[in-house]
């Protein structure tokens, strides 16, 4: 290094400050990545003095970089001197927390909110607090949207003439001008009463609550939901109805579809916090008109939150209401016109059984099962099938084999081989439940047909298949039905088809134990390696590196040696490779 | 100043203009787009060749009132490239289609522009200081000897001339099969559409990856296509309504509440065809070239080949004024026909009160249309006319019979020369109009 003379340890600091301002994204990133490292190498004297007033003029600076700064100045309350000075740090994440990226404004509120912690009472109202005010009056949203952010932050820690101040300054914001701070502020409303005494949540949050949750935008609206519910768990039961229900029941039938979504996106939320009474009285006839929706989006939303809904339903009335209130609207969900909506239905329609009981289900959602098995679009198909594990439990499968069957074989026969795939992971998981005999009949020749698709990925996916069924099933399974079927296809005129005997072979080596790939697997890959296609000879070397493992040395040095020592000098170069690699690897040498 | 004031009684004189005098015009320097931002202070445009020059409002000259602050270039860059598209094999011209501010956010200025199919957010912004100061080199560049190097210096931060840069933030891509005719940012400042023949996209304007669509005419079978959008555009403050206009002379406005899909209108404006005018052009002569919301947002006006209408949101069977334009072409149409002009898209504008609406003509004419007077001026933005506070004097077009003195007979009209864009300042009575490559600022004289 150079600087023989200077003093070398200064040298790698030195080059890290200079490219703080490097023409090189790349190199300036890296710099600010270690900033740590320059402020420790420049005290915390000169860390206050010199580098952050540098650092916070460079807010032209890519996103990339300024979101690295925002989030380095999070933790370097050490590096300039401990809490004592950690104000220091407020002027360039001022700055920061006004810049136009969203991404850079939330980090560096985020890592205001970190060290707004570290403050002392005093210093929290000589430093902090002030900083908030001045972001909450800026002339432009951004800073305005950063502060909606600290004030709850620093609520807790000062003094009620300033909390006052604080709560002044958040409700100005709500109502402001421009929708980006209303939404803003709708985010962190709830945050905010979390740390507001009770009466003021009642004074003061509500109306604002109320007010957001009517605002002219559909986007403020929307957030005002989130909010209600976490007010909502913050007020006594008794409060409920008067402060808080007036307005969800508004939000739950607003014009704005997107409103509604949002109001069915947080439904189980929203049923936690309002407790079972006011579930019963309005939640149920409110999720009953979500599920009946004329828009799509909203109808496929409540969809998905039916079997939680129904689980947290008060026990004492949760079969009633499922059957009378809810379950009507299922049934017509079955036959939706959007597909969306059925599939988000069949995701989770087979967890009702287990609520329901063995009775209701067999009266009631069998048939259902049965229309959606049948359903023209696959993923309600697939979706079914994935849980089928729930309906077991409670009924066992059998009743619904008969329809399950030609369900199953057609996806297994779907165009799309995307469909093909999904279908094949379920099939250990319906093997499971249906049981060995019903696979042997019905499944089997599925699961052999997937090993010729022409799609690779369905010949592999097929592969992983057999090893699974195998471990459901044992090695005594697989040696009566799959192995013979699997080497048989060693003697296919197609080379494809031969290198899936291999594959199969690695894969159910393990699976099957020593005995079965000894005596069966094993000649069946040695014959393999005179094969005319080198694709197939390599597979063979590769497969005997598999194996090698399960095989005993005996069978291992008499017969596996020789084979692979013949292909170490076979003419192709692949051929040679892989034979060599499984020599080594097997110690064969 | 009558604060966004102004009629026919204002006088308009001459202010600026921009752009190479010399007859020859290069394609590429053609205007084909022009938007003030919220505040009027910025001006931008955007031409052929795929540029964004941004025009700056100078600060107010107190020693002489009458000379209104002058508009001159504060930056300009280019926005969008010529492409080719190796899958259709199609070329992708760099022309801008249309220019649209953001709010201002914070002390940058941001805008959207758009070619053909990509809409690309710009930020422009300035900077008045640079970092000084290395620790291995000198400021000029010439390395220095690390051994010297005892103490580390930190860089700081020093005055220099004033910088403007624009640099791209989000490219918004392969959305659109079509053409892009309309971008139009939503009052909630987060989400903006885009409209191309068939399709309207809504997107999020800190989301590139994906946008939802909104608006979809196109018919399974594309023989049976009889309709495409001609322009949409957001409502001013509801930020659940929006309009598009069609080739078939109809205003559908939409409810984003009602569903996610906007295929079925809520409000649908028509107006009965005049049996007596039919023709063989009145498809295309019908055809809605621009539609824009009043800023007060009660009305919008849409403009056609010979006429600008203005509605009201609450009655969908008939415009509520209607202006002719030129209406002296409509003789005309067959030759306009052959030489494509009926194919022009004029666009028109709002003043600053809504009480008075500009579109462009032929032969370098705008018109200025004063709704509560209702009473109509023809202007000309010409080089002859451009001494500075020269006021400009009304035009007349003889219809027809016997032509009198001042007026220009409808044959000696030059097609070549016509003004498709024109902006008003969103206060002032400031405009800024564009004539194939050259941008002409008139304002209201000052007495």
């Amino acid at each position: 290094m150079a600087g023989a003379e200077g003093d070398d340890s200064l040298y790698p600091i030195a080059v890290l400050i200079d490219e703080l301002r490097n023409e090189d994204v790349q190199l300036r990133l890296n710099s600010i990545k270690k900033l740590s490292t320059i402020a420790l190498a420049l005290g915390v004297e000169r860390t206050r003095t010199e580098l952050l007033p540098f650092l916070t003029d460079t807010i032209y600076d890519e996103d990339e970089v300024l979101l690295a700064l925002a989030e380095q100045l999070g933790s370097f309350t050490v590096l300039v001197g401990g809490p004592e000075f950690v104000h220091n740090l407020l002027p360039p994440l001022e700055s920061l927390a006004t810049v136009e990226e969203t991404v850079v404004r939330d980090k560096a509120v985020e890592s205001l909110r970190k060290i707004s912690q570290e403050h002392s009472p005093v210093d929290l109202e000589v430093h902090f607090v002030p900083l908030v005010k001045r972001l909450a009056s800026g002339d432009w949203f951004t800073s305005r949207t950063s502060a909606c952010g600290l004030f709850s932050v620093c609520y807790p820690r000062v003094s009620s003439t300033v909390k006052a101040e604080i709560r002044q300054h958040f409700r100005t914001l709500c109502s402001d001008d421009t929708p980006m701070v209303r939404r803003a502020a709708a985010s962190k409303l709830g945050e905010f009463a979390k740390v507001l005494e009770l009466d003021y949540v009642k004074s003061d949050i509500i109306p604002l609550f109320t007010a957001l949750a009517s605002d002219e935008q559909d986007s403020v609206r929307l957030l005002a939901v989130e909010a209600g519910v976490s007010i909502a768990t913050l007020l006594p039961q008794e409060d409920l109805e008067a402060l808080v229900m007036p307005t969800l029941r508004q939000a739950a039938e607003d014009k704005s579809w997107r409103v509604r979504y949002m109001v069915a996106d947080k439904f189980s939320e929203l049923q936690k916090a309002v407790g079972p009474e006011i579930t019963k009285t309005d939640l149920v006839p409110a999720f009953q008109n979500l599920l009946k929706d004329c828009e799509a989006e909203v109808r496929a939303a409540a969809a998905n939150k039916v079997k939680v809904f129904c689980e947290n339903l008060p026990e004492d009335s949760r079969e009633t209401i499922i059957m009378t209130h809810i379950l009507p609207c299922v049934k017509e969900l079955v036959s939706d016109t959007n597909q969306h909506v059925k599939s988000a239905l069949a995701s989770v329609i087979m967890g009702l059984s287990t609520i329901l009981g063995k009775d209701n289900t067999v009266e009631h959602l069998l048939p259902l099962f049965l229309v959606q098995l049948k359903d023209e679009c696959p993923e309600v198909r697939l979706n079914i099938i994935s849980n089928l594990d729930c309906v077991n439990e409670v009924i066992g499968i059998r009743q619904l084999s008969q329809s399950l069957l030609p369900a199953i074989v057609e996806l297994a026969e779907d165009a799309k081989w995307r469909v093909r795939l999904a279908i094949i992971e379920y099939m250990p998981l319906l093997a499971g439940q249906l049981g060995v005999e019903f696979f042997d009949e019905k499944l089997n020749s599925l699961c052999m047909a997937w090993l010729i698709d022409h799609v690779f990925a369905i010949r592999e996916a097929a592969t992983c298949n057999l090893m699974k069924l195998v471990e459901k099933f044992g090695a005594e399974w697989a040696q009566n039905t799959i192995v013979p079927k699997v080497l048989g296809m060693a003697n296919d005129s197609n080379y494809l088809h031969r290198m899936t005997t291999l594959f199969c072979i690695n894969a159910l080596s393990g699976v099957c134990g020593q005995e079965i790939t000894t005596k069966h697997m094993l000649p069946v890959v040695l014959k393999m390696s005179t094969d005319q296609v080198a694709n197939v000879r390599f597979n063979v070397a590769r497969c005997l590196q598999k194996i090698g493992p399960v095989l005993d040395s005996s069978a291992l040095q008499a017969e596996v040696k020789p084979v692979l020592e013949k292909l170490a000098t076979d003419q192709d170069m692949d051929v040679k490779y892989f034979a060599l690699e499984a020599i080594s690897v097997l110690a064969l040498a | 100043l009558t604060a966004g004031g102004g009629g026919n009684d204002v006088q308009w004189c001459f202010s600026q203009v921009k752009g190479a005098i010399d007859d020859d015009v290069a394609e590429a320097d053609i205007i084909s787009t022009v938007e003030f931002n919220h505040s009027g202070e910025l001006l931008a445009t955007g031409d052929k060749g795929g540029r964004v020059v941004i025009f700056q409002q100078e600060t107010e000259n107190k020693s002489q009132p009458q000379c209104r602050s002058e508009y001159n270039v504060y930056s300009t860059f280019q926005s969008h490239e010529p492409e080719f598209d190796y899958l259709k094999s199609l070329e992708i011209e760099e022309k801008i289609n249309k220019i649209r501010w953001l709010p201002q956010k914070n002390a940058a200025q941001f805008l959207l522009s758009t070619n053909d199919k990509t809409i690309k957010l710009w930020k422009i912004s300035e900077r008045d200081k640079r970092p000084e100061g290395y620790n291995l080199k000198e400021e000029d560049g010439r390395y220095r000897d690390a051994a010297t190097i005892t103490t580390l210096r930190v860089p700081v931060f020093r005055p220099m001339d004033l910088m403007v840069e624009a640099s791209p933030r989000r490219v918004f891509a392969n959305a659109h099969t079509y053409h892009i005719n309309s971008i139009s940012v939503n009052s909630d400042n987060e989400t903006y559409l885009s409209a191309d023949d068939l399709r309207i996209n809504l997107w999020h304007l800190e989301i590139t990856d994906r946008s939802f669509n909104i608006v979809d005419i196109k018919p399974a079978n594309m023989e049976e296509l009889t309709e495409v959008i001609t322009a949409a555009e957001f409502h001013p403050h509801q930020c659940n309504t929006f309009v598009y206009s069609s080739s078939k002379g109809t205003i559908r406005l939409c409810d984003m509440r009602a569903s996610a899909l906007c295929d079925k209108h809520s409000k649908l404006f028509e107006e009965p065809e005049d049996p007596s005018n039919r023709s063989f052009f009145s498809e295309i002569i019908s055809s809605i070239s621009d539609v824009k919301f009043s800023h007060n947002g009660r009305y919008m006006m849409t403009r056609d080949y010979l006429s600008v209408k203005i509605w009201d949101l609450n009655m969908e069977n008939r415009p509520v004024e209607t202006y002719q334009v030129h209406e002296y072409l409509r003789s005309k149409l067959c030759s306009l026909y052959e030489n494509d002009c009926i194919f022009d898209k004029f666009e028109c504008c709002w003043n600053g009160n809504d009480s008075v609406v500009m579109t462009g003509s032929y032969n370098n004419f705008f018109r200025m249309l004063d709704r509560t007077q209702r009473r109509d001026v023809t202007l000309e933005a010409s080089r002859e006319s451009c001494k500075p506070r020269q006021v400009l004097k009304p035009r007349r077009v003889c219809a027809g019979g016997k032509r009198k003195k001042d007026e220009i007979s409808v044959d000696s009209l030059d097609f070549n020369k016509k003004i498709l864009h024109t902006a008003w300042h969103p206060q002032e009575n400031i405009i800024a109009v564009a004539t194939t490559n050259n941008l002409y600022i008139f304002q209201e004289k000052v007495n």
